[in-house]
């Protein structure tokens, strides 16, 4: 078993940013405001690509470092800028939305966090070095980003919540098996920037549609028994 | 080696030129064009492994699972580029989509189909996972193609399901590189599927059995199992008919080969422990419910596409359990039904285009007399229907028979679960059925310019085949049979 006072200091400071990473999903959980959740969203981007760079250091792995860099270029710069880019389009900027049932949100979130750890026991268990901790946190932030899917109504934030189930995921990778390998790393990098744009598309083709970006109002397509079209 | 580059590039090549044609006549012919040299690219390649056994170089493996399943692809791919010519041409002059849309809709057909090639041929469990993402990517925007708010709406939910769906995947797929990297005796792990083979013996079947359902749950939602189910009928409802018949036949073949192949790995690591069936167990559970459930939400359709898109998760649902079933025979009956599914599915959502256009909507209530109409439709329709009900002439009663005894051997309860499921799907299929091809044909109906050849080859192969297998097709199930589980069934 390993305690704290036994990691080097780089080792430590993955921890916390790991802890970190973890914080921001809650942020986006409670943020009721769009821009700063997505300010909260690209800290997380960069946090991550912080992460990826101390285990690139300490393992020193020469592919990590590239895909340090992909994260931060794409998690922490591009995407939030579109985002950014987005909300202005549509006049979003003062959207405010009110988190339903706050608390109870929070408790849940809470679980989400313990039922993760108890998952990951078994992976735990494995001899893991200073990461152990990490893979637990990185389920914790894909069910969290889960959550927020659930939770929130509003098409940004469905779009910040998938996307910090992304950063989950790469979480997982780098602390669980140090990356994966490049090409699939390079692989799933162009599929989330290909998402990315999707989104934009829909965000314009949903407001066209129905006149916001709650996707609550899309509701046509129940199981309809008294339908005529 | 040649002929797999044939077979990736060509739909490369194409997606990108034919975003860049504007004359939708070119373009139709151009697509057909594309999609016969991939046909005979596979064609090729699949004489190429029948004579050498298997191919694996650096980054594909080819052997006798996924080279059936290839043919199958570019030849769905053909017959449904096809029928998409005409019946996009319609489709434009009726003022549906524009120029612009019709010229994303080539190209995303073609990038489509090299995503479904690029997640067979791939030998690495990543880049699977990155193919069948971006064959979610490929397809969501033509979903939407018709920007109508139904369209959009199952577009958005298709996005997010199978992309939330498709990350816990990844997730799965993580927890397996992490169990390959720490195996005995395997210093340089790697995602290679035929290197963790060799090895699965030694990955710690905890971390494998969680892994694995992640990856079930990620797949499973890819193939429309029941509860992740609820993206498919609407992406099928309200895309263009094309991309119904390319989505059911070939995506969902596609996602249920992933979870086959990774389902070969748990059960190796699982051997030696005391639950050595979980994986198949899963599947079993999972495929019933959505047998089961997908039979009954057959009944209480009024979309035409949208009951055959629960037919769809019917048919997936039945080849799950029977994957999980495991054993030569069930594993046979579950490849061969693989095939004739495909191909009676997309000759019915071809059909189905037509049906639509002659009556103008795609409401069951609406859709009547179609035999009077045009008989060519009618027979088409109801031709397909008892083809996919499972009536003994065809080959899907073949591999339902083959699936029942198979069932009847190992595990006989089940064996009640199963028919009276077949029974309910029939009953509702054909309640519906009845009245759209015999009824009494609105005033004014008028045939549509239909071209029925891609559906008369498909429904007289599927026809040939329940008569008869072909030696050189039984053979290569035989020996997909032998590769997934280890004994010969022929």
């Amino acid at each position: 078993m390993n305690v704290a006072s036994e990691l080097s200091l780089l080792q430590q400071t993955v921890l916390i940013a790991a802890a970190l990473v973890l914080f921001l999903s809650f942020v986006l959980l409670a943020q009721p405001r769009l821009l700063a959740a997505i300010r909260a969203f690209a800290w997380q981007g960069g946090l991550l690509a912080l992460i990826t760079g101390l285990v690139a250091t300490v393992n020193a792995e020469a592919h990590l470092f590239v895909s340090a860099l992909l994260t931060l270029a794409l998690k922490a710069i591009l995407i939030p800028w579109m985002l950014h880019r987005l909300t202005r389009r549509l006049e979003l900027e003062r959207h405010l939305e009110a988190v339903k049932h706050a608390a109870f949100v929070q408790i849940v979130a809470v679980a989400l966090v313990l039922f993760s750890y108890w998952l990951v026991l078994p992976i735990i268990q494995q001899d893991l070095g200073f990461t152990r901790n990490i893979v637990a946190v990185s389920l914790a932030v894909v069910l969290l980003g889960l959550w927020v899917m659930i939770t929130r109504q509003q098409a940004v934030f469905q779009v910040l919540g998938f996307m910090s189930i992304e950063n989950g995921l790469f979480l997982a990778a780098v602390s669980a098996t140090e990356g994966m390998p490049l090409v699939v790393e390079l692989g799933i990098a162009f599929d989330v920037l290909v998402a990315m744009v999707l989104f934009g598309v829909f965000f314009l083709r949903i407001h066209n549609s129905i006149d916001s970006l709650d996707v609550d109002r899309l509701n046509r397509l129940h199981e309809r028994l008294e339908d005529s079209r | 080696m040649n002929m797999l580059a044939w077979l990736l590039l060509t739909p490369v090549a194409s997606a990108c030129v034919l975003a860049m044609v504007r004359s939708l006549h070119a373009a139709g012919w151009m697509n057909v064009t594309a999609s016969l040299v991939t046909l005979v690219a596979s064609v090729l390649l699949a004489i190429q492994v029948a004579g050498s056994g298997e191919i694996v170089s650096a980054y594909f493996l080819i052997d006798a699972f996924n080279v059936y399943l290839i043919v199958l692809t570019s030849f769905v791919g053909l017959t449904t580029a096809i029928f998409s010519r005409p019946y996009m041409a319609y489709v434009h002059e009726t003022g549906m989509t524009d120029t612009r849309g019709l010229r994303l809709y080539h190209a995303m057909y073609q990038a489509f189909m090299f995503t479904m090639l690029l997640a067979l041929t791939t030998d690495n469990i990543g880049v699977l996972w990155v193919a069948v993402e971006g064959a979610t990517l490929a397809t969501v925007l033509l979903v939407s193609l018709y920007r109508t708010p139904e369209a959009i709406e199952a577009a958005w939910k298709y996005f997010i399901l199978c992309g939330v769906g498709i990350a816990l995947a990844l997730f799965g797929t993580v927890l397996l590189y992490f169990a390959a990297q720490h195996s005995d005796g395997w210093s340089d792990a790697s995602l290679a599927w035929s290197e963790l083979y060799q090895h699965s013996a030694g990955l710690e079947p905890v971390v494998t059995s969680l892994a694995f359902v992640f990856l079930l749950v990620g797949y499973g939602t890819k193939v429309g199992l029941v509860p992740m189910h609820q993206w498919l009928p609407d992406a099928h409802s309200e895309g263009p008919t094309p991309m119904s018949a390319v989505l059911s036949g070939l995506l969902l073949n596609v996602a249920l080969y992933a979870i086959v192949r990774i389902k070969m790995l748990v059960d190796g690591s699982m051997a030696g422990t005391g639950t050595p069936q979980l994986a198949g167990w899963l599947l079993m559970g999972f495929g019933l419910t959505s047998f089961l459930v997908a039979s009954l939400f057959l009944h209480r359709q009024r979309d035409i596409k949208r009951m055959f898109s629960y037919s769809s998760i019917e048919h997936m649902g039945l080849m799950t359990f029977a994957f999980g079933l495991g054993g030569p025979l069930a594993t046979f009956g579950a490849l061969l039904h693989m095939l004739v599914h495909s191909l009676t599915k997309s000759a019915i959502f071809v059909t189905v285009g037509h049906a639509a256009h002659i009556a103008g909507t795609q409401n069951i209530d609406n859709i009547r007399g179609l035999i009077r109409t045009q008989p060519a439709v009618g027979w088409g329709l109801l031709l397909g229907v008892a083809a996919i009900a499972g009536f003994p002439p065809f080959g899907v009663f073949t591999s339902e028979f083959l699936l029942l005894t198979a069932t009847m051997d190992s595990q006989p309860w089940f064996t009640v679960a199963l028919l009276s499921g077949l029974a309910i799907a029939f009953a509702g299929l054909f309640r519906h059925l009845h009245p759209m091809v015999y009824g009494v044909a609105p005033e004014g109906q008028v045939p549509v310019p239909a071209n029925m050849i891609p559906v008369a080859i498909h429904l007289l192969i599927v026809l040939v085949l329940g008569f008869a297998i072909p030696d050189v097709l039984a053979g290569w199930i035989d020996r997909a049979t032998l590769l997934i589980t280890g004994a010969h069934w022929l």
